[in-house]
């Protein structure tokens, strides 16, 4: 009992602390849209990457970065409905 | 000496000697000590049994003493000097007031504390008098909420708006007004009466002076002191009263009177007695603590819940006679009667018997008749001890409906009493229910094991909002206020209080006043934590309820005239401007600084701005201007305390300030200074400390000048005898000393002389925080001036008689030549300084580390200038090896080891070895800390003389120190272990292999010491010894020690073979281990793996060698059916695991994951733990692409049992490789979803 509390206490402190975490309750939106912003945010954060998929694209390099900082807000669409 | 006088001389004669023979065994009551000595017939109630005879009754015997002890800060209501004037035969000397205040309060250190703590968990018992007071406040009314929608409390409807109260508090200060007036009137009005016919003897006498009786005269009347020509007999004869009101008058006037308080200034024993506690019109707080009415009586009757029995209702000594009436316990009864030894049996009561016993403990004692007649309501009381008996036999030791209690007191039936007595629930209201669930709740987490504390704090936490903020507190509070409360209860309660603030938030306002009132006085407790726990509550409280709320609530007690009300609530309104922020409080805080209306409003407004840089510190700095605005007025007040306050609260803004925020001072630069130079006494402490503050924030140049400037009232002042100038002078001192500006000549030209001859006394030296700062400042001073000058000066007090003083020398020596270096100390010098050690050190009547550290560090700082003297110093630290004492040859061995370099450095080999022989003589020392400090002197001697030419040779020395291994001693171990590691490392020779041996199996035991260092130091030999003498032999031995039965030896064992493996290369003992996997025992095996698990934890990367050497046997491990086997095998993967990362095994860590991975479902902790641990490890060895291949497809498992372990690796790898797994993620090709932008391809 004390060791489940103490893990979920654990839990609730990384999940703090990193918002990518997850846990056995996850939705599929949720787990998506965290690997949307990561990856995202993975490609911003190196530059030499970025170059190369702005060439591949055919936009400059810093419309593409735009472009992806803005797809970062609701990568995946809207949250689905809440159904109780 | 007029008749008078000599009458009253005798007669004070007379008492003394009566007390002094009543004292010597006569049988009568004592009402001095209230005990009767020694027959058990007299009553105890009856206290004037045999009183007239010994003429004992209203004696004070300490009379002339001085009984009150101060205890509060600065600005206490003490009228001392003339209180108790007079009524002496002899002079009296006793301590100063800053010594007796320093016990009262146990000083501002926090161990003592902590000492006191032990001796007594009751808080009280360590509460000064002054804190005491806080029993004597009522809790005050509920307020209404004026932000509630209905305008009124919730739920509660009767809660008094705020106009009321304030209506209140003015009816309360003008009735204290009156109280006080009438107090002077009884007084001035009773001597009126006698003075009447005083002036008119006197008008008679005024012929018969004539007649040259005036003795007579003066005798009946009382004399004045001042009989002036022009004062007309006629005018005396008409205002009188008015006269005597105003004119004072010597204490003799009275002296006929027979009960002895007529006088308007008296003593304040004369008052004692009275118990309404309005007699005094000058009153010091040893006649108000004992009255029950309380600082603030009036508030009394406005109280919606009464004060609980508990407190209003108090018991006189002796006089509840419920514990002797008590029936006799079966356990006393044993004692009593014979037993079946000899033959008697006890019977079992008849069928249907019930014993009639009283009810548990009568919450109600009615006083018997006597108490009340003596009027015991304010008078000493004992503490009722509690007997065994009672607590054993009478109260319940389980609660219905709430289980096992950890203890239940006799208090706490007066206020759970409800839960035992037995009513039916089913009949029960509503609201009655719900409070007995409050009240089972609170009793769990009062006194409940840690468990039922932890459910019973989330069930009130959980459901406060549902109970109400009025059920709670009602119940909590009274509680808090009890007086046998332990430290422990009223944490558990105040994080209640906290849980239950939280949650109820703006629910909380009508009860802010009345929490305010219980948690206040914890800010001014002398324990640390307890100060925090208040201020967290405080800062929580005014979150939760908003300003406005806490202003209402506090704002009638600003201007109380009760100090103590008011300097408890300066320092919960800092506490409300830390949780609010200072400029939310600042206009309030102006309004109140500037008020006319009262000088305590503008103290109170001060204090507040003194106490928030002390609670703030530098988050001050954004407001510092505003603050100091506030406070600037205040500087020339009319009221000497508010100057006073206010100076101080500028000190302590400057000290948070420091070193920024001398803009802000510039508008008071100006009445500070022109303060310092025209006040005098108290008030000039508080100045001075200011400027003392100030000046460190000043530029170079203005802090010259100003230093310069207030050094001379600085040095003026330094001769007062007064003990707070002298602190505040000291201070000064050093921050002038330490201000850039400042030049050593002229502090050696002005400060010094002054200095050291007001400051470097004996008496200094004897009060410890005196001593402290003395030698502070001299430090601060040398820094500037050099070591050579302090120690020219000082060095001579090393041969002081004064032990005290001595080490005070002793000490600023030590921190002074640490600084600054021996570099400024010249060879005369020198000589005096180490004979002055020598001296002192020899002298000391109480080995502390004060002496053995300086003596140390100047020895070490002087280095090869030390050698002239270094055959006495040798000769000294023998003859104190040799000493009786056991601390004197703990000191003496420690300061080997301390000079031990300093003798190789000036190559005097000879005194080391002698030295180190004598050592060796005292080895069978039997005092562990002598004998750990011996080994230390030992080993310090070995390491700068280097094994080799060791005095007596390392062969004779080992032999000995192996016994002292079996030593349980900590220090002895430490040493022994570090002495034998430093010989097997550096003359492994010295020693035969079978003796090394021996060691060997000590120090298993050592490997598993409490203490890391021996366990550290024990590993390190290990290696040693095992390199010396090689593995096969101590392998054989450790291989046989696994099968033994012991955990706990198994595991050192186990640890031990990983050292051998790791200083003797893996090689030579990994065969052998592995070897060794083939027996049947699983205990064997298991030790096996738990080797090997150390075994590659030590060796590290040289795992890589040997990882695949051990894949079979891992995988047989890995898939055991014993879960412990598993487990231990895992821990094993991961240290080869972590060990290989990138050096080319992840084939084999790949392998080993595939075995390892069905037991990611496994539940028993250490085991899941383990198992995890072991799959990070691989995904270090393997990269987290791969190892997300096996994770993918359990993260959406339709089992919870399936997802959760595998969510945990996921997060592992989350929170350490979230980049690296970006590309591996899984392709999902819905909308939105595909991650187009990997695909290009260029």
């Amino acid at each position: 009992m004390a060791d489940k509390l103490r893990a979920q206490q654990q839990l609730e402190q990384l999940q703090a602390r990193y918002v990518g975490t997850g846990h056995a309750d996850t939705t599929k939106f949720e787990w998506t849209s965290n690997i949307q912003r990561d990856s995202y945010a993975s490609y911003i954060g190196h530059p030499p990457l970025l170059h190369y998929m702005s060439i591949g694209m055919g936009e400059p390099k810093e419309k593409v970065r735009l472009r992806m900082i803005e797809k970062m807000i609701q990568p995946v669409g809207k949250p689905p409905e809440v159904q109780d | 000496m007029s008749d008078v006088e000599f009458a009253e001389v005798t007669r004070l004669q007379q008492e003394r000697n009566a007390l002094a023979a009543g004292k010597k065994g006569s049988k009568t009551f004592d009402p001095a000590n209230q005990r009767t000595d020694a027959s058990t017939k007299a009553s105890l109630t009856d206290i004037n049994f045999d009183t007239d005879l010994y003429d004992r009754g209203g004696v004070d015997k300490y009379a002339g003493y001085n009984t009150s002890i101060a205890v509060a800060d600065e600005d206490e209501e003490m009228a001392d000097a003339d209180g108790d004037g007079g009524r002496r035969l002899v002079g009296q000397y006793t301590a100063t007031k800053a010594q007796m205040d320093e016990f009262a309060r146990g000083g501002a250190e926090e161990e003592d504390i902590l000492l006191g703590r032990e001796k007594q968990a009751q808080i009280q018992s360590r509460e000064s008098d002054y804190q005491k007071r806080r029993y004597e406040r009522s809790l005050a009314p509920t307020m209404a909420d004026p932000f509630a929608a209905d305008g009124q409390t919730n739920g509660q409807a009767d809660g008094k708006t705020y106009r009321e109260v304030l209506a209140e508090s003015e009816l309360d200060k003008e009735e204290q007004r009156v109280l006080k007036l009438i107090a002077e009137k009884k007084a001035n009005g009773e001597d009126g009466v006698v003075e009447n016919e005083a002036t008119l003897k006197k008008a008679d006498s005024a012929d018969t002076t004539l007649n040259g009786d005036d003795s007579k005269a003066d005798a009946a009347v009382g004399r004045k002191r001042k009989k002036r020509w022009d004062m007309s007999t006629e005018g005396s004869g008409e205002d009188g009263v008015k006269e005597e009101a105003t004119s004072k008058r010597s204490r003799w006037d009275s002296a006929p009177a027979p009960d002895g308080e007529v006088n308007s200034k008296r003593s304040r024993w004369d008052s004692a007695p009275a118990p309404d506690g309005e007699v005094g019109s000058k009153r010091n707080r040893w006649d108000q603590a004992p009255t029950l009415g309380g600082a603030t009586p009036a508030v009394n009757s406005g109280l919606d819940t009464p004060i609980h029995p508990s407190q209003a209702v108090t018991t006189g000594f002796g006089t509840d006679i419920s514990s002797r009436n008590a029936p006799l316990s079966d356990e006393e009864l044993d004692q009593m009667l014979p037993g079946s030894a000899e033959g008697y049996n006890v019977l079992d009561p008849p069928p249907g018997y019930e014993p009639i016993r009283p009810a548990a403990r009568r919450l109600t004692t009615a006083p018997t008749p006597a108490a009340a007649a003596q009027g015991y309501g304010g008078g000493f009381m004992m503490q009722e001890p509690e007997s065994a008996r009672s607590l054993g036999k009478q109260l319940p030791t389980e609660i219905p409906g709430v289980g096992d209690l950890q203890f239940f007191k006799a208090e706490d039936m007066s206020y759970f009493g409800k839960l035992v007595d037995g009513a039916d629930e089913n009949e029960l209201s509503m609201e009655e229910l719900r409070e007995r669930k409050i009240m089972r709740l609170l009793l769990k987490v009062k006194n409940g094991t840690p468990p039922m504390r932890k459910t019973a704090l989330r069930q009130l936490t959980d459901n406060a909002r549902q109970f109400g903020a009025g059920p709670l507190f009602n119940q909590i509070l009274p509680l808090l206020m009890e007086k046998t409360l332990e430290d422990q209860e009223r944490h558990l309660l105040t994080k209640v209080v906290d849980r239950c603030l939280f949650k109820l938030d703006a629910l909380c306002r009508p009860w802010a006043k009345r929490l305010l009132v219980v948690i206040e006085p914890m800010l001014i407790s002398s324990d640390f934590y307890e100060r925090v726990e208040g201020r967290e509550i405080i800062a929580s409280l005014s979150r939760a309820v908003g300003l406005a709320t806490m202003l209402a609530a506090i704002r009638s007690e600003i201007d109380s005239s009760d100090e103590y009300v008011r300097n408890t609530t300066a320092r919960a309104l800092a506490v409300v401007a830390s949780a609010l922020g200072i400029p939310a409080l600042l206009p309030f805080l102006k309004a109140v600084c500037r008020s006319k209306k009262s000088w305590h409003a503008r103290h109170t407004g001060v204090k507040v701005i003194q106490q928030i840089p002390i609670l703030m510190g530098c988050a001050i700095l954004p407001h510092l201007r505003a603050l100091v605005e506030c406070i600037s007025d205040c500087l020339n007040d009319e009221q000497q305390k508010v100057r006073t306050v206010t100076s101080l609260a500028i000190a302590a803004l400057a000290e948070a300030a420091n070193p920024y925020g001398i803009e802000s001072f510039d508008d008071i630069l100006n009445p500070l200074w022109t303060g310092a130079r025209k006040q005098r006494g108290k008030g000039l402490a508080g100045f001075l400390k200011a400027v003392g503050y100030i000046i460190p924030l000043m530029d170079e140049e203005y802090a010259n000048y100003y230093c310069t400037q207030i050094i001379s009232i600085v040095l003026r002042e330094a001769a007062s005898p007064d003990e707070e100038m002298k602190k505040v002078v000291l201070k000064v001192l050093s921050q002038c000393a330490n201000t850039n500006g400042v030049t050593a000549t002229f502090l050696k030209e002005r400060v010094l002389p002054e200095f050291f001859k007001c400051f470097w006394n004996r008496r200094m030296a004897l009060d410890k925080r005196n001593y402290r700062s003395v030698v502070d400042t001299s430090v601060d001073i040398a820094q500037k001036v050099g070591a050579g000058e302090v120690t020219e000066r000082i060095v001579s007090h090393l041969k002081d008689e004064s032990e005290a003083y001595r080490k005070m020398t002793a000490e600023t020596l030590e921190k002074v030549i640490a600084s600054q270096g021996a570099a400024d100390i010249d060879a005369r010098l020198e000589e005096r300084l180490i004979d002055g050690m020598l001296f002192a050190f020899a002298e000391q009547a109480v080995e502390d580390a004060i002496l053995l550290n300086s003596f140390a560090t100047i020895v070490n700082a002087l280095g090869v200038r030390c050698h002239p003297y270094l055959m006495q110093v040798s000769s000294a630290i023998l003859w104190r090896l040799n000493n009786k004492s056991p601390t004197v040859r703990q000191q003496a061995a420690d300061l080997i080891s301390r000079i031990a370099p300093v003798l190789k450095q000036c190559n005097e080999d000879a005194i080391l070895g002698k030295l180190s022989t004598a050592l060796y003589e005292y080895l069978g020392e039997e005092y562990p800390e002598v004998l750990g400090s011996i080994l230390g002197a030992l080993r310090s001697i070995v390491t700068v003389v280097g094994v080799g030419s060791m005095q007596p040779p390392l062969k004779d020395l080992i032999p000995r120190i192996t016994p002292i291994l079996r030593n349980r001693h900590e220090k002895v171990q430490e040493n022994a272990v570090d002495l034998l590691g430093r010989a097997a490392d550096r003359g492994p020779e010295s020693v035969n292999a079978r003796e090394w041996m021996r060691i060997v199996f000590e120090l298993l035991d050592l490997l598993k010491a409490h203490k890391k260092g021996i366990r550290r130091a024990a590993n390190n030999t290990f290696g040693y010894i095992a390199k010396a003498i090689g593995p096969s032999d101590v392998l054989a031995t450790l291989l046989n020690n696994l099968r033994v039965q012991e955990r706990q030896s198994r595991v050192c064992t186990a640890v031990a073979i990983g050292i051998v493996a790791e200083s003797c290369a893996p090689f030579t003992v990994l065969p052998a281990v592995m070897n060794e996997y083939r027996q049947q025992d699983l205990n064997v095996r298991n030790g096996v793996l738990k080797s090997l698990s150390f075994l590659f934890e030590y060796i590290g990367e040289m795992a890589k060698d040997y990882a695949f050497a051990c894949i079979d046997l891992l995988s047989d491990g890995l898939t055991d059916r014993d879960q412990v086997h598993r487990q231990t095998s895992a821990s094993v993967v991961k240290h080869i695991a972590l060990g290989v990362v990138g050096l080319g095994c992840e084939d084999a860590m790949e392998h080993l994951l595939n075995l390892l991975l069905p037991n990611i479902y496994e539940t028993s902790p250490h085991v899941i733990d383990r198992v995890i641990e072991a799959i990070d490890a691989i995904r270090l060895a393997i990269g987290p692409g791969k190892l997300m291949g096996y994770i993918w497809h359990g993260l959406f498992h339709s089992a919870r049992k399936v997802r959760h372990p595998y969510w945990r690796v996921y997060n592992m790898a989350y929170v350490q490789q979230a980049d690296a797994m970006v590309p591996y993620y899984p392709i999902i090709k819905e909308e939105g979803l595909a991650r187009d932008e990997l695909a290009i391809v260029i």
